[in-house]
């Protein structure tokens, strides 16, 4: 049952990571990123999937994918129709099954965040209607796989899962709310594993969204900068295996990292501008860290949403300053968006695998193309990759809406 | 216990649950109207919810001014469902949690800027941009509101209203929210219904709301008893065996116990539902079959139509099912609370 009456008292369990893929246009895979991360590389290019001559900006961070997709469960015809939004979220899915090796998953929960599924495919469909009335070729396909609930009965039904699927779509907070929302099934005992992300596919519709806000930076995404001027778009999928401490330690199995608190709130200041002083993200980090019992000091990296728009990053760095108050000088804060862009939907779930690997590493990722940070920032931002010796970091993500999300992560021992 | 404090409704019967009971109580299928669209001779049927008596007060919201449809279908059923508690909600005396589901979301919005894309990206409004985005409605919800808390809008297919009860029973169950309203709405555009024309050309598109309204206390007269695992449609389990797991997932029924189903009245599309479920002995009650294919709001009407059953009386328990159009087959129980 999702929820039967029958009263169920858990004492709250311990959620650990047991399993993490990610896919950027930095590459494929954790090693990938993880290099490109700690380089400092920077992967924005020209668009080249759909038509921007007649945008203001024409760059985004577009993902190579590799062909062929690597096999699965999925009939030949089943993968044929796959759109490419569902394609970064099986890659960073079975990256992340191949690391925790879970047996018969056929009673995980998928829970995942995006904001457009596969938005292409809608977009295909209407063209069609405009340019070609009577023609119906394709066009059921269309309208079925362009629902986010197709992309993720693939992944179901390629990696032999169980589901249910939940999908949180909550804008540029999707996937830190999606991997919250997992934490929140675990903790409170109503399932043992999940398997958690977020993905998100570069759209036309979507990119002109953003460059019609004038959103988008017609020279370098910078976050955090003085001069910042916008964000970049970016694509991907980051996918977590969660589990419960007591199952994965029952099992052997190797623990990449624990996610031990999830905040969120709503900001309802305005549709698509922070609060300027960031309250609804002050409020979700000191959620987050609440709920872990950890107070600020301990928090060793902060990953920010960090988008590069000169309101978003004002009002993050007003909820940063207040949340750490005297510690704000000794919390390093990156954004890593200069790296890879927004990924909007997955942004949080990226940004997640982020946090896992500098924990792993101790290394503290760059926020790329930063020149003379904003005098708004009390606490140092990563210029260069560092490595450092801390417990805990915290990922933030704000989105459209007012929704915000902090994920607090813990370094395993 | 997961108690119902209130529901709301705006469906094409109007604006409100006596209007939704008025028609369900009639029996008679709402006329549908034609809706044309490029390119085609051959007009869409379709039930649009009508306009509102009187214009509602919240439209004067700043952030309703230029809203959809959507949103104002998802706020009108929100208030009704939240009723006397809005002003404690308004002064932060109640921390209350949003779950909006959705499956097509703000279509209408969508379809225009997409237009102005194509035409000339260069001026595409940017007020359309952002209404365009899934969560606007609950975020213009929450703004209207004034609440700051846990608030997600869920993606899938009609039975993402049931799922949205479930999460709301655990923010609840965990204490995170005193209140919880779970809301479904979706609005009426020609790309729709001519996706719908694809796979069931008898069908006849809906649009509007609907709004349950939980605690975990109080002295509420119906509770939330339970909802099924959302029994996915895959390869290995087609829907019509999904709709059956649903069924026996949910135990037997009680006499009498009425079931608010999701038939369309169409026989190929309603097949899997009427399987599952065709040894049921209560009465069925089938609002589509009055209001049209609402998608995430008929799913809402089916669970307002039974709530709506128990508060009267009429009814110990009611029995909501749910055979989503390409996800998962979900059902849910309510009861009414002996005190």
């Amino acid at each position: 049952m999702l929820f039967d009456s029958l009263p169920q008292i858990n004492p709250p369990r311990r959620v650990v990571i047991t399993g993490a893929g990610i896919i950027t246009s930095l590459g494929t895979g954790w090693a990938a990123n993880a290099e490109g991360f700690r380089a400092g590389q920077t992967a924005i290019g020209p668009v080249t999937l759909f038509d921007v001559t007649r945008q203001r900006v024409k760059v985004a961070g577009e993902v190579r994918l590799p062909d062929p997709m690597p096999k699965t469960n999925l009939t030949r015809s089943q993968a044929r129709r796959m759109d490419r939004a569902g394609k970064l979220l099986l890659l960073a899915a079975r990256e992340a099954l191949e690391q925790c090796q879970w047996s018969a998953p056929h009673n995980v929960p998928l829970i995942l965040g995006t904001t457009s599924g596969g938005m292409s495919l809608g977009e295909a469909f209407y063209r069609q209607i405009i340019q070609r009335p009577h023609s119906t070729r394709g066009q059921p396909t269309r309208v079925i796989h362009y629902q986010a609930q197709r992309q993720a009965l693939d992944a179901v039904e390629a990696f032999s899962l169980g589901g249910p699927i939940t999908i949180i779509a909550n804008a540029c907070a999707s996937g830190a709310n999606a991997i919250g929302h997992a934490w929140q099934v675990l903790r409170a005992g109503r399932a043992e594993r999940v398997l958690t992300g977020g993905y998100e596919a570069l759209c036309q519709l979507v990119f002109a969204g953003f460059d019609s806000l004038q959103a988008l930076s017609p020279t370098v995404c910078r976050p955090f900068d003085a001069q910042r001027d916008g964000l970049a778009i970016g694509e991907g999928a980051g996918i977590l295996a969660l589990e419960t401490l007591d199952h994965a330690r029952a099992r052997g199995a190797r623990i990449l990292g624990e996610l031990a608190g999830y905040g969120s709130a709503t900001d309802v200041h305005h549709l698509t501008q922070p609060h300027p002083e960031g309250s609804a993200a002050l409020s979700s980090m000191q959620a987050a860290c609440q709920t872990a019992g950890v107070c600020p000091s301990r928090v060793g990296y902060i990953n920010a949403h960090g988008t590069g728009t000169p309101l978003n990053d004002s009002a993050e760095a007003a909820a940063i300053n207040a949340w750490a108050g005297d510690h704000a000088a000794r919390v390093n804060v990156s954004s890593t968006k200069g790296a890879i862009g927004h990924l909007l939907g997955a942004a949080g779930a990226v940004e997640a695998v982020a946090c896992l690997m500098a924990l792993n590493g101790q290394w503290l990722p760059p926020n790329a193309n930063l020149r003379a940070p904003d005098p708004v920032c009390r606490f140092p931002i990563v210029r260069t990759a560092q490595d450092r010796e801390f417990e805990y970091a915290l990922s933030n993500s704000f989105g459209f809406g007012g929704a915000n999300a902090s994920l607090l992560f813990r370094r395993w021992p | 216990m997961i108690q119902v404090q209130g529901f709301g409704a705006v469906s094409p019967a109007g604006w409100g649950v006596p209007a939704l009971r008025s028609a369900l109580s009639a029996g008679n299928p709402i006329p549908a109207r034609d809706l044309s669209y490029p390119g085609s001779d051959a007009p869409l049927r379709v039930r649009p919810t009508p306009p509102p008596a009187t214009r509602p007060e919240f439209m004067a919201h700043p952030r309703l001014r230029r809203t959809s449809p959507i949103s104002q279908y998802a706020v009108a059923a929100a208030l009704e469902a939240v009723g006397s508690d809005l002003s404690a909600i308004r002064a932060g005396e109640l921390r209350l949690g949003i779950v909006f589901g959705v499956m097509c979301g703000c279509v209408n919005y969508s379809r225009r800027f997409y237009a102005e894309v194509l035409q000339e990206p260069a001026t595409a409004s940017p007020l359309l941009f952002p209404e365009t985005v899934f969560n606007a409605p609950a975020s213009h919800l929450s703004a209207l509101l004034g609440t700051r808390s846990k608030c997600y809008t869920l993606m899938g297919d009609p039975g993402v209203f049931l799922q949205g009860l479930a999460t709301a029973a655990l923010w609840l169950h965990e204490g995170q929210v005193d209140r919880c309203l779970v809301v479904s709405a979706e609005e009426i555009d020609w790309l729709i219904a001519a996706a719908l024309n694809l796979f069931e050309r008898r069908a006849v598109l809906a649009d509007g709301a609907g709004a349950v309204y939980l605690s975990a206390m109080g002295e509420a007269t119906v509770e939330l008893r339970c909802v099924t695992d959302a029994h996915l449609f895959t390869r290995t389990t087609p829907r019509e065996m999904a709709a059956r797991k649903a069924r026996e997932q949910l135990g037997p029924a009680s006499p009498g116990e009425p079931l608010f189903d999701g038939t369309i009245g169409v026989a190929d599309a309603d097949s899997a539902e009427a399987e599952a479920w065709d040894n049921w002995d209560g009465p069925r009650i089938s609002p589509k079959r009055i209001l049209g294919e609402g998608f995430s709001a008929a799913a809402a009407w089916q669970t307002v139509a039974a709530l709506d059953s128990l508060a009267s009386g009429e009814h110990p328990s009611a029995v909501v099912s749910v055979v989503g159009c390409n996800q998962q087959a979900i059902a849910a129980r309510f009861c009414r609370v002996r005190r």
